[in-house]
């Protein structure tokens, strides 16, 4: 019938459509050949890494044993006996949260303030943004030696007579070393990317609202806020998938130390995966990051309707 | 632009008082830097002093050889400059090819597809790090060169990046050529990729610094220096007994070097970029 059908279209539309159909699949055919590479390697590198590592987190898999299914028993595991876990969750939660937070209000009001200048705002948008690119372990070293004990913020603190310990050997204050060098080195990338937002917004709006006598902390509140709002979401959603994975700063300055004192999810997932080698324990770690992840980009999604507004 | 109006105000205290605070915040912004390059030049014993010395007390520039031969730092910055130079064309290739097809090519479950890629973005590396660790010993892979290169070369941010700039081009420009007779993959090559350079350029740099810095992968697949890249070889200096601290900082600046020299050279680029990044949210 779809034969006959298609004879029958072919002689109401004559030759445009027969081409155009043949058009359609000579497109298909090219289009299977340009994603070939990509979905090979998608396939590899992605799909089949992500579906072995829900299935690896139902099994007890250590890598030399025979692997056994287990069901849920790692996550009821994690979830009700496993201290560690809790300590690398409640940590990266609070590291998050702090991280998210100072980021933003630094990012939002040093753009602010730069845009607020009369000389050199590229120079102090290009100095905030010069570690953007360095490697997270080179920074990471570098405020080391500057935390290390005996070393120069030792001597800072002593000689000032603050009531600071050593960032690095105190357990309630290690994960504080952990932030500053993140924030040092990643809230550039946000300052850029909300001064932009801010160089965007036409001067005729402020004018306006200035004229009508709108103080400039109104002017913040209610026009330059809400214009940069779809940037900030895009801003926060980014920072805290990057946040809540956080590794390279925890390895190279404290090893999770001291204690488990910053012990992050991705390093408990790199310690169990790889120096205890129990890889099913670590898939299940690493899922429930997935999650979180996926939850708290969901939930943000879901707030944005309360603060971010789009012009059209 | 947006400053033509204060450009032609007076200059009152506040703008002064505004300007000399924002010059010292950056001045302390920089300290790091400052603090890295002075302890990399001086003697070792020098590096903890109490008090603290600002300046070296004798300015050991050879110390900057000598952390290049106390590990073998030439071998680092290769292995470095290979892995991200290759993962960078295999983007570059793979992208464009995958990103036309998005952005062009007609054909079944494209949209499905494409958000598919799209959601991948979310997947963090602690997901993927221990199957592709199991595969790459399987295949016999560890300490390889291909283990460094191919699994982190097919991520869909760069497909991404270039279909949203691809579906920016006219499609006037390639009708011509597709009645002319001209392939797809020559239109990709001769049209669309000349056109887009810009993007092209950046997405190069985006991918070339991310694998410069990249720590958690090579951690994992290399044992000891033979393809140990760069981040990986600054740990080593911890390792060794005691941390030969001047060694490290110059090992430090060696590798902040090239991203810094591409920040600052391709500023105009970069930052025109991610203000591109920034009107994504209303899109």
């Amino acid at each position: 019938m779809s034969v006959q059908a298609q004879r029958l279209g072919a002689q109401v539309a004559g030759v445009p459509r027969t081409r155009r159909r043949r058009a359609f699949r000579a497109e298909g055919r090219a289009a299977f050949w340009f994603l070939l590479p990509s979905l090979l390697g998608f396939l590899a590198f992605l799909l089949f890494p992500l579906v072995a590592s829900l299935a690896l987190s139902f099994t007890n898999w250590q890598l030399l044993n025979q692997p056994k299914f287990l069901g849920l028993a790692n996550y009821i595991r994690l979830f009700t006996v496993d201290p560690s876990f809790w300590r690398a969750l409640t940590n990266t939660v609070f590291y998050t949260a702090e991280y998210l937070v100072l980021n933003l209000v630094l990012a939002v009001g040093m753009a602010v303030w730069i845009s607020s200048l009369r000389w050199g705002k590229r120079l102090f948008r290009l100095i905030f943004f010069l570690p953007t690119f360095t490697p997270m372990i080179g920074a990471s070293l570098v405020w080391v030696l500057i935390f290390t004990p005996g070393g120069l913020m030792d001597w800072v603190v002593q000689s000032l007579g603050l009531p600071i310990p050593n960032l690095l050997v105190d357990p309630a204050w290690a994960m504080q070393a952990i932030v500053i060098v993140s924030l040092w080195s990643g809230f550039g990338y946000n300052l850029l990317l909300f001064g932009a937002a801010l160089e965007s917004i036409p001067q005729t709006y402020l004018d306006a609202a200035q004229i009508d006598g709108a103080t400039a902390w109104q002017r913040f509140w209610r026009i330059k806020l809400p214009l940069i709002s779809p940037t900030l979401f895009f801003g926060t959603v980014m920072t805290a998938i990057t946040a809540l994975q956080v590794f390279d700063q925890v390895y190279s300055m404290t090893r999770g130390g001291p204690g488990a004192a910053t012990a992050t999810l991705g390093f408990f997932i790199y310690q169990n995966g790889f120096t205890t080698y129990r890889m099913g324990y670590a898939s299940s770690i690493a899922w429930v990051m997935f999650l979180i992840i996926m939850g708290l980009t969901a939930f943000q999604f879901r707030l944005q309707r309360k603060w971010v507004h789009y012009d059209d | 632009m947006t400053t033509r109006r204060e450009e032609r105000g007076a200059v009152t205290a506040g703008t002064l008082v505004s300007q000399g605070a924002m010059a010292l915040v950056a001045l302390a912004f920089l300290f790091p830097f400052f603090w890295m390059l002075t302890n990399a030049i001086r003697p070792n014993g020098e590096v903890l002093a109490v008090p603290p010395r600002l300046l070296p007390s004798d300015w050991q520039w050879g110390n900057f050889l000598d952390a290049w031969v106390y590990l073998p730092f030439g071998r680092f910055f290769l292995n470095s400059a290979m892995v991200a130079g290759a993962v960078t064309v295999i983007v570059l290739t793979v992208s464009s090819l995958a990103a036309y097809a998005f952005a062009r090519l007609r054909f079944i479950g494209r949209e499905t597809l494409f958000l598919t890629y799209l959601s991948t973005l979310m997947i963090p590396q602690a997901v993927l790090v221990i199957p592709l660790f199991l595969l790459i010993s399987k295949l016999d892979w560890v300490n390889t060169f291909q283990a460094l290169i191919l699994p982190v070369a097919f991520g869909s941010f760069g497909t991404f990046m270039l279909r949203q700039f691809f579906k920016t081009i006219p499609r006037e420009l390639e009708e011509a050529a597709l009645c002319d007779g001209a392939s797809r993959l020559r239109i990709l090559v001769s049209i669309i990729l000349p056109m887009s350079l810009p993007v092209l350029g950046l997405l190069a740099l985006f991918t070339f610094t991310a694998q410069w810095n990249s720590f958690l992968w090579p951690l994992i697949i290399v044992n000891g220096t033979d393809h140990a890249t760069i981040p990986l070889g600054l740990t080593m200096f911890q390792t060794q007994q005691g941390t030969q601290w001047n060694y490290l900082m110059a090992g430090a600046a060696i590798s902040m070097i090239p991203g810094l020299c591409l920040t600052i050279l391709l500023q105009r680029y970069i930052f025109s970029g991610i203000a591109m990044n920034s009107g994504f949210g209303g899109r």
